[in-house]
């Protein structure tokens, strides 16, 4: 309830350690949403069904409406927030923006989190390996095809690869 | 930069959208990113019941409940609304009775979403339960008890008869005369954002209400109309749309609770609705039952059509009208058809209120139409697609229920997948458990007439320049992902030859924008890229004649390219385009210009002829290719082959997303996608949840090689037209083709699961008819028809005057 008496607690959001005060039973999406103004992680149904509300927890990809605030206590989280580096793009980023893998844009920043944390482990994952890890990401608007030629192309360029997006993916087959 | 043949800079280029950083660094706002001051949250409570009279409502605990600011019942807002004028069915909370499992029955404001939970189950319903109905035939059945007091007769909402020519003897010249009859699951869009909507009040008597929805000026209407304020008072904002695909084009119950809310408490209040709640308000694809009859000669052509429809449209009228005549009217713009009987019914049932979905009521005869089609083809030993090939409408013609096709690109796509997909190679001619099928389509880019009847614009545009170069664009259009606000930037930056990232879009606002009707029918590239198109022109018009006096040089050699205005002859000879701005607005006063765009009148003349007309209709070809597992029944398809005729690309990235998304979609609707009800009586939602409502993740979406077809069409900006529904319409037939070529069973019912292939080999192999699908269609009591002569027969758009006896 609304009086019920708030916990504190510490955790590092997005590089910067933060201490934030909030009702116990509030989930990781409620806290960063609602306590800490970070409302790019969306949400799509708060049941851990749909991959909506994806954020990194010490770099690993979790649903955050099923996380328990408290229980990220000196832990380390990530969100879409933190993927631009001064002003500039994550390679993902630029990407998803160049291939369209963002229509409506609802369910990027998750499949964004996602894909990095993909390449952090697997630098030149196999179109197989793409869609396995972003199976639990679900999207109404591209069909996923454009998603993963962003995934592969931002992979190459973070292995520094000279790489420009195919003629096919951009303007059709001739 | 510039294309050498076209001399177009932007028309044409693969270019970010101008909301792509925005969307990637999770700038974007969505409805339910935005918080107020002092803001209450808003629930709303559901029927628990699926038909029932509302004997009282006790509300007097959950008001006293700590926290709780205000509850409202159906009474409070008595005035009904409907998109439809003339179904203006629906009451912001039930009043008198409830028609569906999620009917909305109160509404509570509470300091927080927990007290407004909690407040909901303080409050008592208490119900006196009707006979409820659960399908389009049990609606038929029983004409009582009424669902609504409205409608044709008994429970059916709507009844069509149209007849153009004389089908039954068009008919009887067929070599063959085929029968068949299929069925279409209801289906939901399901997208990824939940709907949310936040409202504000200010004590100057203003409202704000800032929305998820499609269809800001509709909303704008609806509120003025429920809450009896002065239009002039509501300020309607569209938040980008986190999906919608039609499913956020009604005005609905939340929107006016919560600024009803905010009026009372004088505080903001915000819904969010939950996951389940989607699933409730649904308007998605009506289940649909069909019987098409089609006499056809030797070499495939068609010598007469007559086609029936019963839709189930759930508890409320939504689009539902619209969606009716629309299950009828598209049939005739692929294959020539020249006599044409279209009888249609839409049932009120007791489950959510069916309405528009990408497709809007031409996704379920298309599918008919095609496996139809197919079978047609088989029987008469032709190639589908090269029967196809032989029957197609002419460009710039008038079919037989007066739909004027202008460009018509449907053999380049037919033969580019045909060729793509080695089609020849394979049909016919793959081992046992692969197949492959083809389909077509067509679908309008944009209706024809408003929503309401109306003389004024389908879109406006207003456009801004400024004295340093900046061009701000303004139009109500509403971006739901499709990136219409991309499409506006894009057209004005060719016109006036400016870079696309300096011009300024700011749409879908109703204090601040120019009416248009919204994201539906795929109407936006083409009316607000019309709008957009006229209204630079305009402002063109008047850099350039003070240009060309600076410059001394005819206004008419001067060109508007790269950020400049120069002497096309000499280019050197010119002037940045800011400075052309200056001088122009040192002559004349600030530089502001309109555009708006008014569709051709149909020429149709009947009673229906309102639906189907479009400015210019796309066309698909689609080749989907399967693998069938007689052991499972369970469908794989590897790789779908799509060419679609959008005319011109104003940005062919965007519309191969949109390709590839209703690809996509169409998969899940042709596989998996339904809305499925359980209990004893059918009416019970079975778990409205994302993990229950199986759709294609990334382990289940196929392949999709696409081919743009550019036909461009003459009443399209640049020659532009739609791409984001089309494309959908021939997956679902062209899978159930290939499952056909597959393994030799005909499944005439949408989705085509596992269980349904496995029901069709057993026939099969028992020696019965090789097919699961529906196998009769129940009387209907069809009005007097409609009779209209067709162009051909001398017919002038008008039906014949009924003689009464």
């Amino acid at each position: 309830m609304s009086n019920e008496s708030k916990v504190k607690i510490a955790l590092t959001v997005n590089g910067e350690r933060t201490e934030v005060a909030f009702a116990p039973h509030k989930t990781l999406l409620e806290l960063l949403r609602e306590d800490l103004g970070l409302t790019g992680t969306k949400h799509g149904c708060e049941l851990g069904e749909c991959g909506t509300c994806t954020v990194l927890l010490d770099g690993t990809p979790v649903l955050s409406c099923l996380v328990l605030g408290l229980a990220c206590t000196e832990h380390s989280v990530r969100t879409v927030e933190a993927m631009a580096d001064g002003g500039k793009l994550h390679p993902l980023q630029e990407t998803f923006a160049d291939l369209g893998a963002a229509q409506c844009g609802y369910c990027t920043p998750a499949f964004l989190l996602t894909a990095e944390a993909l390449l952090t482990e697997n630098p030149k994952p196999t179109r197989d390996e793409i869609k396995d890890a972003l199976a639990g990401n679900l999207c109404r608007c591209t069909g996923y095809i454009k998603i993963y030629e962003a995934v592969e192309l931002a992979a190459a360029r973070m292995r520094g690869e000279t790489a420009e997006p195919s003629r096919e993916s951009l303007y059709g087959q001739p | 930069m510039a294309s050498r043949k076209s001399g177009r800079r932007v028309i044409g280029k693969a270019l970010r959208k101008v909301d792509a950083v925005a969307k990637v660094t999770g700038a974007t706002k969505f409805a339910d990113d935005l918080a107020f001051p002092r803001m209450l949250y808003c629930k709303l409570l559901r029927s628990t019941q699926p038909h029932a009279r509302i004997v009282s409502i006790d509300a007097s605990a959950a008001a006293k409940l700590a926290g709780v600011q205000a509850v409202l019942t159906g009474r409070d807002l008595p005035i009904p609304f409907g998109i439809l004028p003339v179904s203006q069915d629906e009451h912001t909370m039930c009043v008198d009775k409830v028609r569906f499992i999620g009917d909305p029955v109160a509404a509570v404001a509470a300091t927080s979403e927990e007290a407004a939970t909690a407040a909901l189950d303080l409050i008592r319903v208490y119900y006196e339960p009707l006979k409820s109905f659960a399908s389009a035939e049990e609606a038929v059945a029983h004409p009582e008890p009424r669902i609504h007091d409205y409608g044709d007769t008994g429970n059916l909402h709507k009844l069509i008869d149209l007849e153009f020519g004389d089908a039954a003897a068009g008919i009887a010249e067929g070599d063959i005369v085929r029968e068949d009859l299929f069925f279409f699951e209801g289906n939901t869009h399901l997208p990824m954002e939940q709907h949310a909507a936040v409202a504000t009040w200010s004590p100057d008597g203003k409202l704000t209400l800032w929305s998820s929805t499609q269809t800001p000026h509709y909303v704008h209407r609806a509120l003025a109309k429920v809450l009896e304020l002065p239009a002039a008072r509501i300020r309607v904002i569209a938040t980008p749309n986190g999906g919608g695909f039609g499913g956020k084009s009604d005005p609905f119950s939340h929107e006016i609770a919560v600024a009803k809310l905010a009026m009372i408490t004088g505080r903001p209040v915000k819904i969010t609705l939950t996951r389940e709640e989607v699933f409730y308000c649904h308007r998605g694809r009506h289940p649909t039952l069909m019987w098409i009859r089609t006499g056809v000669k030797k070499d495939g052509s068609i010598t007469g059509m007559h086609f029936r429809s019963l839709l189930d449209g759930g508890a409320y009228g939504s689009y539902g009208v619209a969606s009716t005549y629309y299950t009828g009217a598209l049939q005739t713009v692929t294959y020539q058809v020249p006599s044409y009987k279209f009888q249609g019914a839409r049932a009120f049932t007791n489950k959510a209120p069916c309405g528009p979905k990408r497709g809007h009521g031409t996704p379920q005869p298309r599918f008919a139409l095609e496996v139809h089609i197919d079978k047609i083809a088989e029987e008469l030993k032709l190639d589908p697609a090269e029967m196809r090939l032989k029957t197609l409408v002419p460009p710039n013609s008038l079919t037989a229920n007066y739909l004027r096709v202008g460009s018509m690109g449907l053999g380049q796509c037919i033969e580019k997948v045909v060729e793509g997909s080695e089609w020849k190679k394979r049909f016919r001619k793959l081992p046992r458990g692969q197949g492959v099928g083809l389909a077509c389509s067509s679908y309008i880019s944009g209706a024809g007439l408003p929503i309401y009847w109306n003389n004024m614009p389908h879109s406006g545009v207003q456009l801004k320049c400024d004295r340093g170069g900046g061009v701000t664009v303004f139009c109500g259009s509403t971006d739901i992902g499709q990136g219409s606000d991309s499409i506006l930037a894009y057209i004005v930056a060719e016109v006036l030859g400016v870079d696309p990232f300096h011009v300024a879009v700011v749409t879908a606002d109703t204090d601040l924008t120019p009416v248009d009707l919204g994201s539906y029918s795929s109407r936006v590239t083409l009316m607000s890229g019309n709008a957009a198109v006229q209204a630079a022109e305009r402002a063109r018009q008047i850099l350039a004649l003070h240009a060309a006096k600076k410059l001394e040089v005819p206004g008419d050699r001067l060109t508007f390219a790269d950020g400049r205005v120069f002497d096309s002859k000499d280019p050197k000879r010119g002037m940045s385009f800011a400075e052309a701005v200056q001088w122009a607005e040192a002559a004349e006063g600030t530089i502001g210009t309109v555009g708006s765009y008014t569709p051709p009148r149909s020429a149709g003349k009947y009673r229906g002829a309102g639906v189907g007309p479009s400015p210019a209709y796309s066309y698909s070809a689609c080749v989907a290719e399967v693998d069938v597992d007689p052991e499972t029944g369970i469908v794989r398809v590897p790789t779908i082959w799509i060419a679609h005729d959008v005319g011109r690309s104003i940005n062919p990235a965007t519309v191969i997303g949109q390709v590839e998304g209703s690809i996509y979609m169409g998969l899940g609707e042709a596989l998996m996608e339904e809305m499925t009800y359980r209990g004893d009586l059918k009416v019970v939602h079975k778990i409205p949840s994302l993990l229950e409502y199986k759709s294609p993740t990334t382990l289940e979406m196929c392949d999709v090689i696409t081919y743009l077809i550019e036909d461009p069409d003459p009443n399209g900006p640049f020659g532009a037209k739609e791409v984001g529904q089309g494309p959908l319409l021939p997956v679902m037939p062209a899978v159930a083709n290939a499952v056909y070529d597959a393994v030799g069973v005909r499944v005439d019912e949408v989705p085509i699961t596992p269980e349904k292939v496995l029901k069709a080999l057993r026939k099969k192999e028992k020696g019965e008819v090789p097919r699961f699908g529906p196998d009769r269609f129940p009387d209907i009591p069809w009005p007097e028809p409609t009779r209209v002569p067709t162009p051909w027969e001398g017919g002038d758009g008008k039906a014949v005057e009924r003689v009464h006896a």
